[in-house]
């Protein structure tokens, strides 16, 4: 409801080609820091489950807030969020959430490619693709 | 369900009670357990494994729509939603997580014909 009403503000004012691409990218960029670092932290304190069976749900919380990557990750996914609240405000609802969300999914298989030295293999990069296409699809 | 009243900047605190509203509430209880879930999925498996598979999610909520709201989706959003489909089984032949050197040694000299499942789950 927030969104579509920011949204409906956008028809006043149209930025130019350039001036979009760099609120999309704004969002983009963000949002794939974001999910890195908070992958990264998640992989530094290791598998939750077993942290749970150890020390139970309190340890298993205290162990992901007392995380400083943990809480660079949730800036930047933050940060996103609001990168894609001012977007909205100055864009179609229409060209946002397709674009961005289908453009996260690939810039995050090349981030976890290069940062987290995942093993991004041929059936991963097609899976990227698929669902990339389909979001894009679902959303538009 | 009941709709709010339009919520403006001169009365800000109408949001705080907008978040004890049933329905709102409920919604942040579940965005609670959903980023618990994505955190908890994270620390076991990759991130190009895990985002493609969530991304399942817009998925439900086209079928729910359709289902339980009644609304009718274009053949493009079917077609998004076989795309998706098709990409999470892709995503979900393969392993969770990409095997570091040490797991690889480990794996190859303690169960040479288990090593390729040891990280599927």
């Amino acid at each position: 409801m927030i969104l579509a009403q920011i949204a409906s503000q956008a028809e006043q004012t149209s930025p130019s080609a350039l001036m979009a691409t760099a609120m999309i990218a704004a969002v983009v960029l963000s949002s794939t820091t974001g999910e890195v670092l908070t992958a990264a932290a998640m992989k530094s304190i290791g598998d939750l489950d077993d942290i749970r069976a150890h020390s139970g749900l309190k340890g298993a919380i205290r162990a992901v807030v007392t995380c400083p990557l943990f809480f660079a990750g949730v800036t930047f996914l933050a940060l996103a969020f609001f990168a894609l609240l001012f977007a909205l405000n100055h864009l179609n609802l229409s060209l946002v959430a397709p674009a961005s969300a289908s453009l996260t999914l690939v810039t995050n298989a090349i981030a976890g490619k290069i940062f987290l030295k995942e093993n991004v293999d041929r059936r991963r990069w097609t899976a990227a693709a698929l669902v990339c296409i389909g979001v894009y699809l679902l959303a538009h | 369900m009941k709709p709010l009243p339009p919520i403006t900047l001169s009365h800000p605190l109408d949001l705080i009670s907008a978040v004890f509203t049933p329905w709102i509430a409920a919604g942040i209880a579940l965005l609670i357990g959903f980023f618990a879930s994505y955190l908890t999925a994270l620390s076991w498996a990759d991130l190009t494994f895990v985002l493609p598979a969530t991304a399942f999610g817009n998925v439900i909520v086209a079928l729910l729509s359709r289902f339980w709201l009644h609304e009718s989706i274009s053949p493009t959003r079917w077609a998004g939603i076989a795309l998706i489909t098709i990409g999470v089984g892709f995503v979900a032949q393969g392993p969770s997580r990409t095997e570091t050197a040490i797991e690889k040694s480990l794996n190859s000299h303690a169960h040479p014909t288990e090593a390729s499942e040891v990280h599927t789950r």
